[in-house]
């Protein structure tokens, strides 16, 4: 038995987890390492780095020991060494601010994306807002029109709630006919999660008194663009959040500083960031990027529209393109799953490129429309792998394969890809993006 | 106390936990919305749905349009909406179907007129939104709709004419939310 072996001496050859495996390709139990014999850093030390005592590095007394360290920062930084964790990022042509940058998921852990390095889709810069001078305006069908000022926000009843965000493009390349090479940055970036704190939407509209005959909300904000949404009043009157807060601090700048619009679940451009102005109606406005754009061209000619919640989705971060494996033995598969229906309820991985699965490690907290981070032992026998996750969320949906993605919507959809992603890894550890 | 009765103060005690539940769930605010003008509100009022309530008076010409586009269009998309370095606006009416790349244009695209005076109007051109004129609105938006076959070279798009405007595109969408309505 692989669990009942002590730690130490030589790292470990495949053969040794002979009982654990679960799946082709090497995959093993899940609950391998949870609180068993091996747990501990000493027995991952010792099974990962495959290092006799007699050829170990010898330990020295760091220099950063014997000199006092740097003093305070009023806004605490990244160590310098970490600079390359960074998003990337593109605009338009005469238009820089118009485009996306990534978050560089395949260097980070947890779910909780830190604020600086969150994505963000812009349709014409970040502005410059004075929150002072920044004014929130609730109208239409409703008995009193009125406007908030971000001080009297602050003063309404608050609440938190984590969510993901996801642009409606993000693994967009995907249905393209070759594979995009590109890593995880390039390819999925474009997906976030973060505690928002702030205020009910339907509080507001409490306040206003909604007509009984509305039915959307028409949410615009005050960027160069004027971006703009129609959001089902259902969704209003329900999770909709005016969010102040975005992990603990104001929302960024890039974020929709002072207010944004949290709609946990659906498309991330539905979220208006700057949010300025909630109109009451009882149609959608037909807004341009509720039209022209965000909406899924079949190849019949007809396009879905008012695609909103976020199907189930799971992606492997680790190993993922540029994270090179150096050796066979054991590795963890780490990867995020989420779902604007709710609940995560189980993550499968493939290391045979979908022949076998076996269910992975979800690691709490598993929240509603959040990220949840799962993770799988895997014995790399050194060989060729196929390395893919396949989410199930609480309402039955299973993430789709691309090729039955692609069977009903073709290949020209270009948003709310959420199909089966493949990692292929070559026997020199190197990953790279496929299809299976 | 009889079967009848039991039963008759357990549904009143049900009623009363959902009476309650129901004040608990609609968070109470402290009421601080201030009152806005109709004067103020106008100027915010801004976007133009299908049926065009809100289009502003004026009116614009197709040889207007022209004009407006050459000087605050072009440099982005291209002569007469060929787009590059930014979108096309012009052609691949019809061409929707099939497997290959589509071109998706305001003509061949968009489903209503009135998305095309309320997205330029409110974003447009890209370094200096909000700086054209009703008038000039007007007129590109009748350019623009004349370059992709949709009017003709006189028609003269205004608060009446342009919601009636049907564009080619304007019955493939097919809505995947079921609203109450």
């Amino acid at each position: 038995m692989g669990r009942s072996r002590g730690a130490g001496g030589a790292g470990r050859g495949s053969e040794d987890f002979e009982s654990d495996k679960v799946a082709g390709g090497g995959l093993l139990d899940r609950r391998l390492f949870l609180g068993g014999a091996l747990g501990g850093a000493t027995a991952g030390g010792a099974v990962l780095s495959g290092t006799t005592a007699a050829e170990a590095e010898a330990l020295a007394v760091p220099s950063w020991m014997k000199t006092p360290g740097s003093t305070f920062l009023g806004y605490g930084q990244p160590a310098k060494q970490e600079a390359k964790v960074v998003r990337t990022f593109a605009g338009q042509p005469n238009s820089p601010g118009t485009g996306a940058a990534r978050t560089p998921h395949h260097l980070l852990a947890g779910t909780i994306t830190p604020n600086g390095l969150h994505f963000e889709r812009s349709h014409n810069g970040i502005p410059d807002i004075d929150p002072d001078a920044h004014r929130l305006l609730v109208h239409g069908m409703v008995r009193r029109p009125l406007v908030f000022t971000l001080e009297a926000l602050a003063r309404y009843p608050m609440e938190s709630q984590t969510a993901f965000i996801e642009c409606g493009g993000n693994s967009g390349l995907l249905h393209g006919e070759k594979p995009a090479q590109g890593n995880f940055q390039a390819l999925h970036g474009l997906v976030s999660c973060a505690e928002w704190t702030g205020v009910r939407v339907k509080t507001l509209l409490a306040e206003a008194g909604v007509d009984p005959k509305a039915s959307w909300v028409y949410a615009e904000g005050a960027d160069a663009a004027g971006m703009s949404r129609s959001v089902p009043l259902s969704k209003m009157m329900d999770d909709a959040m005016i969010a102040l807060y975005q992990n603990g601090e104001r929302v960024r700048p890039s974020n929709g500083y002072p207010m944004r619009l949290l709609l946990p679940g659906f498309e991330g451009n539905m979220q208006v960031k700057w949010l300025r102005r909630l109109k009451v109606t009882d149609a959608p406005v037909m807004a341009r990027d509720e039209t022209s754009k965000y909406t899924l061209l079949l190849e019949s000619g007809k396009s879905q529209q008012f695609f909103f919640p976020i199907e189930a989705k799971s992606l492997i971060t680790h190993p993922s393109p540029g994270l090179t494996m150096r050796g066979k033995g054991l590795y963890q598969i780490s990867g995020l799953a989420w779902s604007g229906n709710g609940l995560i309820s189980k993550v499968e991985v493939s290391a045979d490129g979908g022949k076998s699965w076996a269910l992975a490690q979800l690691l709490g907290p598993i929240l509603p429309r959040s990220l949840t981070r799962f993770r799988m032992p895997w014995s790399w026998d050194g060989g060729p792998a196929m390395l893919m996750s396949r989410a199930t969320d609480q309402t039955g949906y299973v993430q789709p394969t691309r090729a039955k993605l692609l069977a009903e919507r073709g290949a020209r959809a270009q948003y709310h890809f959420n199909g089966i992603a493949c990692w292929a890894v070559s026997d020199k550890g190197e990953v790279s993006h496929v299809y299976a | 106390m009889s079967m009848l009765k039991f039963t008759a103060a357990a549904v009143l005690v049900a009623l009363g936990s959902t009476a309650v539940a129901q004040t608990r769930s609609a968070v109470k605010g402290p009421d601080l919305g201030q009152p806005v003008s109709a004067e103020d509100l106008a100027k915010w009022d801004i976007e133009i749905p299908p049926s065009g309530k809100g289009l502003p008076a004026g009116s614009g010409t197709v040889a207007a349009g022209e004009a407006v586009y050459a000087k605050s269009c072009q440099s982005c998309h291209g002569p007469k909406g060929a787009g590059k370095p930014n979108d096309a606006l012009v052609g691949g009416v019809g061409n929707l179907a099939g497997k290959g790349p589509a071109l998706k244009t305001v003509g061949s695209y968009w489903p209503y007129a009135t998305t095309v005076f309320d997205y330029v109007r409110r974003s447009m051109p890209v370094s200096a939104p909000q700086s054209l004129s009703n008038e000039e609105v007007y007129a590109v938006t009748a350019y623009l709709l004349h370059l992709n076959g949709i009017i003709g070279a006189d028609d003269v798009m205004d608060a009446k004419t342009l919601p009636a405007v049907k564009m080619p595109n304007r019955d493939s969408f097919m809505s995947l939310y079921k609203s109450r309505k």
